[in-house]
């Protein structure tokens, strides 16, 4: 028998969430004073959920390891964010983003939270306008749009490929005008380590002041994780040098179930591994597929000539090139989704095609599009016939503007020169849709304990489209959990400041203690970095692109060992007191240890294709995803039981009512 | 390449620091400035030392943890480039490399090369945003349209990553490209204009309570910003402080 209840409101999908809202029990405002939400986390759902919750008048904790709000992941999406405004007049609506969206998942999304994410999507516009977020305009001054990929309609907004700093710096500005009176409490540089519980209900949490060393106790009457992805158990990823799964792994082992670990997404466009020392990876925003094209030679001979050095891109004829994705999938072309883009990619570089020394990149090229922006300028300035140097000179001068800091950034990292010889792109770890079960509410299952934004699983499926995962986070943390979480807080007006010297504080309290102290004195021989590459490639190499039952089974048996290891071998220096930043990263790499297993059981057991989840033995003639609607047309959420191994699977069906299920296909 | 490193090692905040020497070889230019002090620290932990505690997270150049001054400059030798974007290729075999924390007295050193720079947080939290509730309930976007150049403009005023290297590049130690680049990204849009009083005196206010200097016009914050904030701010700012502090205040005087 499952455990879960979904809680999806009865009803047409466009009415449910309007009718859901109209139902929820409301706290009147002088008993919000009262109650107290921990909200750990502060990128775009983090502080969204902050800033709103202290605006209607919780009294609100904060809490990032960062030195400031400011500084979290969200902070380095690049392309855009989402939303069915219509403004280009191209057919778009609520519907078609709920419909490509769930497409894009590969039919392994929930209909109704996806439909109220589009349902909500404008607004956020409206919204981040409002706070003086400076999207990019038209001359007219209104706003404008580009597409990305798995739609073909423009609906992304975007500030040149800041769009993630932008919308987080309004975020934290919401948060900053509820910090300057006095409702929001930012805990900066504090780490939680556990969440507490007291009869069942999540009560609080453990933190660590990373600059003291000191063990904190918070109380509150809701606690809402909002801590981001776990695409560091890779090692190398797109992500934050710090991102970790520490917040959500302690609210599992207490009882929150993890849905879908094994639904990953590799990005396809990445700057390619250059060595052994490479601590991570960088993403090239997916907006460059707007105007860049990708290819490979069409011969073997040329591709070997480009990696031994005796040939470069610009010396292979346009008829000797193959421009895969335009010649595999020709309605959606260089826009395909992630997950079909990466593996195309990972497709033509096994098959000896690769372009850089390691055999492992391929072309992003953009001088079709320098050519054809360089005559559109040429023209609009009056020259009618422009020599190949005004083309060009135009035509870069428009690619400047439009990813401008991101060609600076390339060149920066590669030291080639992007506007002058094609960019060197190759898949890499980035988003993981996998995580905290939770139910319409945004609540998991500890009551009380609210999941948000990346951390938790509901809106992508087995796969993100672009540009969406900024709208889930602001949809979440805006839009979403102000309002659910007034249904079970409204139970607690009466309930009064929950005490910190209860005894689940203190048990907590102690094993995180005794955690800490463990690994300090661990006095082993290898660094924790030494444990995290080592998790990293076994990641990467049986449980990454592309999987087989196999290498699953040999990870989950490689990945316990090397967490036995880590515990009698890990050298953590420095003292427990004061700052020690490889403790910090001893305790976060603990925890990917453990859920390295579970992804690899999760990952294992899932007997199908789908989304980021790509398994050989089930893929069509042509290399395609092949899914199983039968047999894994369900979330898998995973219960604790004390190892990881031994977690419990319950399922929630999934049904689709609004939309026919069938093959995903972007021919 | 074999390097000289000679870097500021400060226990904590209390305690007095020192210049350490390490030597390091087997550097590549396709390593970024980070790798390099992580290979550091790999062969510190090895040899049972602590490492060397610095600021870092995204490594990416846009979530401005990194700090580090790197032979006296913010970030190191490269313009328009964090010390994560900092590739070897810039320094040569032999090369000794000096790194300090960026240093003011308004960011009092935690611990190596890692500064406290909270009073940046305390002058955003003085009027860095503009009053409008989060509930929704807010006119279209597209209702008011925003000339596309003052758009842009505002947009390259807010691509401050908040990393400090201007305070740490001004003999000064001031904040005033910093705490104006927040000024101007709201003064050049509609939304922003309705509370620029109130919000540049605030800030200000604040940032002469954060014990930052003044600005005397050296440019030398301009030259070190990793994003190319320019003085122009600091000019609006002011104009906008003037143009504030000569507003009369309400003519009721019981309001």
């Amino acid at each position: 028998m499952s455990k879960l209840d979904s809680k999806i409101p009865s009803g047409p999908l466009a009415e449910k969430w309007t009718k859901h809202k109209n139902n929820i029990n409301l706290v009147n405002p002088a008993n919000k004073r009262n109650i107290d939400v921990i909200v750990v986390g502060t990128g775009l759902a983090g502080a969204s959920a902050a800033a709103t919750l202290a605006e209607l008048g919780y009294n609100v904790k904060t809490f990032c390891y960062q030195d400031s709000p400011r500084r979290a992941h969200s902070i380095a999406a690049q392309g855009g964010i989402n939303a069915s405004k219509n403004y280009q007049g191209d057919g778009d609506s609520d519907y078609r983003l709920f419909y490509d969206t769930i497409k894009g998942g590969d039919y392994r999304a929930r209909e109704a939270n996806v439909y109220r994410l589009a349902e909500v999507s404008g607004n956020i516009i409206d919204q981040c306008v409002a706070q003086g977020v400076p999207f990019a305009r038209e001359y007219g001054g209104l706003l404008d749009n580009r597409s990305f990929g798995g739609v073909l309609v423009s609906r992304t907004f975007y500030a040149k490929g800041q769009t993630g700093q932008q919308l987080l710096l309004g975020a934290y500005s919401a948060m900053n005008r509820q910090i300057n009176r006095g409702k929001i409490e930012a805990f900066n540089r504090h780490e939680m380590l556990d969440i507490v519980l007291v009869d069942g209900r999540a009560r609080g949490i453990i933190a660590r002041d990373l600059v003291t060393g000191e063990i904190e106790r918070h109380s509150a009457h809701a606690v809402v994780i909002a801590s981001g992805g776990y695409g560091n158990i890779f090692f190398l990823s797109t992500n934050a040098m710090g991102s970790n799964v520490t917040a959500s792994w302690k609210v599992h082992k207490k009882g929150a179930f993890f849905a879908n670990p094994c639904y990953t997404q590799i990005h396809p466009t990445c700057i390619p591994v250059s060595g052994e020392h490479q601590s991570k990876l960088t993403l090239m925003s997916e907006s460059l597929r707007n105007d860049g094209r990708i290819w490979v030679p069409k011969k073997k001979e040329d591709a070997e000539a480009i990696r031994n050095g005796t040939k470069t891109a610009n010396d292979i004829k346009p008829e000797d090139r193959d421009y895969y994705l335009e010649r595999r999938y020709p309605s959606f072309g260089n826009l395909v989704p992630r997950d079909v883009a990466s593996r195309a990619a990972k497709e033509r570089c096994d098959a000896g095609y690769g372009v850089n020394k390691t055999g492992q990149a391929v072309f992003l090229d953009f001088a079709t599009a320098i050519e054809r922006y360089g005559k559109e300028q040429a023209s609009i300035h009056g020259i009618h016939n422009p020599t190949q140097e005004e083309i060009k000179k135009f035509g870069r001068e428009v690619i400047k503007n439009k990813y401008g800091n991101l060609f600076q950034m390339y060149e920066k990292i590669v030291d080639q020169n992007p506007y002058e010889t094609p960019m060197m792109i190759y898949p890499a770890v980035h988003y993981t849709m996998g995580g905290i079960w939770v139910d319409y509410n945004l609540e998991s299952t500890i009551p009380g304990c609210y999941v948000l934004g990346e951390a938790n699983f509901s809106d992508h499926g087995a796969n993100r489209l672009g540009a969406s995962a900024l709208m889930q986070g602001l949809a979440d943390g805006y839009f979403v959990l102000p309002y659910t979480i007034g249904d079970s807080l409204s139970k607690d007006i009466r309930t009064g400041k929950i005490p910190t010297d209860l005894p689940e504080f203190e048990e907590a309290e102690r094993n995180v203690v005794q955690m800490l102290e463990r690994l300090i004195n661990n006095n082993g021989k290898h660094s924790v970095d030494y444990f995290h590459k080592k998790l990293g490639k076994i990641m990467w190499d049986k449980c990454g692109m592309a999987r087989n039952a196999k290498h699953l089974q040999e990870a989950m048996v490689e990945i316990r060992q090397l967490r036995e290891e880590f515990w009698r071998d890990v050298k953590v220096p420095g003292e427990m007191y004061g700052m020690n930043a490889e403790l910090e990263k001893a305790m976060r790499v603990a925890d990917f240890l453990e859920l390295g297993e579970l992804f690899a059981k999760d990952a294992l057991h899932r007997e199908e294709s789908c989304g980021g989840h790509f398994r050989e033995e089930y893929q069509t003639e042509e290399g395609e995803a092949l899914r199983d609607d039968e047999n894994f047309m369900y979330v898998a959420a995973w219960e604790y039981t004390g190892d990881p191994k031994d977690a419990i699977l319950h399922k929630e069906e999934l049904i689709y009512e609004n939309i026919e299920v069938k093959a995903r296909s972007y021919k | 390449m074999k390097l000289t490193l000679k870097i500021w090692r400060q226990k904590n905040k209390d305690s007095k620091g020192e210049f350490k020497v390490y030597p390091i070889d087997g550097i590549e230019g396709d390593m970024s400035f980070l790798e390099m002090l992580d290979i550091l620290n790999e062969q510190l932990i090895n040899n049972n030392e602590e490492p060397v505690h610095f600021d870092h997270d995204c490594r990416e150049g846009i979530c401005g943890t990194c700090s580090l001054q790197i032979n006296g400059q913010p970030h190191g030798p490269d313009r328009l480039t964090t010390t994560c974007h900092l590739h070897m290729r810039s320094f040569s075999d032999g090369d000794t490399i000096v790194i300090e924390p960026f240093r003011a007295t308004a960011f009092p050193v935690i611990r190596d090369l890692v500064v406290d720079r909270s009073s940046f947080e305390r002058i955003q939290q003085a009027g860095g945003y503009v009053s409008v509730n989060t509930s929704g309930n807010t006119i279209d976007a597209n209702a008011i349209p925003v000339n596309k150049h003052d758009a842009d403009e505002s947009f390259n005023s807010a691509a401050c990553i908040g990393c400090g290297a201007c305070v740490a590049a001004c003999k000064n130690a001031s904040a005033m490209l910093f705490t104006s680049a927040k000024i101007s990204q709201y003064s050049l849009l509609p939304q922003g204009k309705i509370e620029a009083t109130e919000r540049v005196l605030n800030m200000v206010r604040q940032m002469d309570e954060e014990g930052f200097g003044n600005c005397t016009n050296t440019g030398a914050c301009e030259i070190e910003c990793p994003k190319g904030i320019t003085l122009v701010n600091i000019a609006r700012m002011n104009r906008e402080y003037t143009a504030a502090s000569l507003k009369k205040p309400l003519s009721n005087s019981w309001s």
